[in-house]
């Protein structure tokens, strides 16, 4: 694994707690939880841009909301879709959004990017909010939850809440897995070249716009799998969905779970979620609470609450070439190449 | 004659009402050491800017090996053969000195789209970014970051980087530029190996350095080619030695 040893202890247990976590639950957490899942998947891959890529995507709802209502369009009234055929639709949907909206937004950068982003996410905003035959401000229902199995034989039940969990569960460590593959791949190196020093990357040789434009997708098309997720687990699509707060949220979860770690997102997306669950409870004043977090965490934590993890089980997550190389031994080099094939 | 590995025809910059470079017009040999020097201001690092394609020119032409590259964006430029090396010191502060060289050994391959196999299982990137480190000197700080590396060895590693993308030419915008003098001969004796099977374009203000590396040198004043020729000539050469001696009260 990409991160040190004692980080992915933490994880570990972390997802070995989400895998017992229905044991001891009642329906109300479980779906909760399967939400909290679903927003650390939308907030590791808007990481992806804001924290490996250097881009800060200020739409990123719209491709949640957009594999959304796809799959809503794609289902009919009264039957199953499959999930082998909805699923590929919804991603494609969402890929190709995020392709159109990239060519245009990678070209500029900075605040300009920001605003870019926000104008395409606020155009699909307007277009669903007004659409009537997709329930306009109400949103839309799905009420047959996708097949998955062929024929007549169901695989699993996504009707089932349990089921939606572990469901999306293990789709939250599947995402994990492939960003984590892809950062370590050379694609992944060149992104965060980028976001370390764009006009340098260029310079040796890069086609930087190409690599932003590529990420922007994939971040675009990872984000349109947790807005399908969100709308098999709740079976409800609404404008809500693409407004710029969601953006706004899943960017605080981003920030305050710990930019460029994937896992601090996921973090951010559950503390705050817990946090807001707990504190409305106590009291209306939700958004003085979750003002006076952000200051804390902004302040105390500048590396957010993934810093925090870093500093209490290892170091803090860096660029990482050096994966196979044995640490330590007199400052030689020592290096225990994966596939053997190391050439001298 | 040989036949010029990189030419220049009338190539000018202005930027707004300042003409930066003024139609210059240059051949560049293979394999030869050629240095661009002159006063502050003169436009050489604009007129490496052209050739690297950080800057597009205003006129003119650039041609490589007989291929037109005036419009050419940068990453093109690298990707062909053309390396450059960076006045301002421009590398990755949050890389260590290896992970910098290995962006540009990395750039080599034909591309790196490549999504699943792990970049350091690339043996031959692996390989050339080494050689590179080794070859700028600074394998004794291959996992520093920069900031825990002096000044001189930052300025090593700006070209560390260059050679680990392996060009053809090399563009050195002052290399030797805040180096100490033993940093300074460590640099200049890199600069004699790689001129062996190199071309090299060079500005550099350290005037030693240059007689001691230079086939060739350009005088540039005001945008324009002044004069070139070998070190003998410019040394001698009456209209150079009044630009440099008029130049004092004019720097900027």
């Amino acid at each position: 694994m990409s991160l040190k040893a004692p980080v992915t202890f933490f994880l570990l247990i972390a997802v070995a707690g989400l895998a017992v976590f229905p044991h001891f639950s009642d329906e109300f957490y479980l779906e909760f939880f399967t939400h909290l899942m679903v927003m650390g998947i939308f907030a590791m891959s808007l990481d992806l841009l804001i924290g490996y890529t250097g881009l800060v995507s200020f739409g990123h709802a719209a491709f949640f909301g957009l594999a959304g209502y796809l799959l809503a369009i794609v289902t009919p009234q009264d039957e199953a879709v499959a999930l082998w055929l909805s699923l590929p639709v919804c991603l494609g949907g969402a890929a190709l959004a995020a392709l159109v909206i990239g060519w245009f937004s990678v070209r500029t950068s900075g605040i300009y990017f920001i605003m870019i982003t926000l104008a395409f996410a606020q155009m699909l905003f307007y277009y669903f909010n007004e659409n009537e035959a997709l329930g306009g401000s109400d949103g839309i229902f799905i009420f047959s939850k996708p097949f998955v199995g062929f024929g007549d034989w169901q695989i699993i039940d996504l009707a089932n809440p349990t089921t939606v969990y572990y469901f999306v569960l293990a789709s939250l460590v599947a995402c994990y897995l492939l960003l984590t593959v892809m950062l370590r791949a050379p694609f992944g190196q060149v992104i965060q070249a980028i976001r370390a020093n764009e006009h340098r990357t260029r310079a040796l040789g890069y086609d930087t716009q190409r690599y932003k434009l590529v990420a922007f997708v994939i971040a675009g098309t990872m984000a349109g799998f947790a807005g399908y997720l969100e709308a098999v687990s709740t079976g409800i699509v609404s404008p809500g969905h693409l407004h710029w707060h969601n953006s706004g949220l899943v960017m605080m979860h981003v920030i305050l779970g710990g930019m460029g770690t994937l896992y601090g997102p996921i973090l951010g997306a559950f503390i705050l979620g817990l946090l807001h669950d707990q504190v409305q409870e106590v009291t209306e004043h939700w958004h003085l609470v979750q003002g006076v977090f952000v200051i804390f965490v902004v302040l105390f934590l500048p590396r957010g609450i993934a810093g925090l993890v870093g500093r209490l089980f290892g170091r803090p997550p860096d660029l990482d070439l050096e994966e196979n190389r044995v640490a330590g031994e007199d400052g030689n080099k020592v290096d225990a190449e994966p596939n053997g094939e190391r050439t001298k | 004659m040989i036949e010029p590995i990189l030419t220049t025809r009338d190539l000018s910059k202005s930027f707004g009402g300042l003409v930066a470079v003024n139609n210059v017009t240059l051949d560049f040999a293979p394999g030869r050491v050629h240095a661009i020097i002159g006063p502050n201001g003169a436009g050489k690092t604009t007129l490496i800017n052209l050739l690297s394609g950080d800057l597009p020119p205003s006129g003119g032409s650039i041609t490589f090996k007989g291929r037109n590259i005036t419009r050419l964006p940068a990453f093109e430029i690298s990707r062909i053969g053309l390396g450059r090396s960076y006045q301002k010191t421009n590398i990755f502060p949050q890389f260590t000195c290896f992970q910098n060289c290995w962006l540009g050994a990395q750039s080599r391959l034909k591309t790196s789209m490549k999504f699943f196999r792990p970049a350091a299982a690339y043996a031959e990137v692996h390989a050339r970014a080494e050689r590179a480190l080794d070859l700028c000197g600074l394998t004794h700080r291959r996992d520093l970051p920069p900031a825990q590396i002096s000044h001189g060895e930052q300025r090593q590693l700006e070209i560390g980087m260059m050679l680990a993308t392996e060009p053809e030419v090399f563009l050195l915008d002052e290399p030797l530029a805040g180096m100490g003098p033993e940093e300074s001969e460590a640099v200049v004796r890199l600069l004699n190996d790689l001129a062996r099977d190199h071309t090299l374009i060079l500005i550099e203000h350290d005037m030693d350095a240059v007689f001691a590396v230079a086939d060739l040198l350009t005088v540039m004043v005001d945008g324009r080619v002044l004069a070139t020729g070998t070190p003998e000539e410019i040394r001698s050469n009456a209209e150079v030695q009044d630009a440099y001696l008029g130049s004092g009260e004019g720097q900027a």
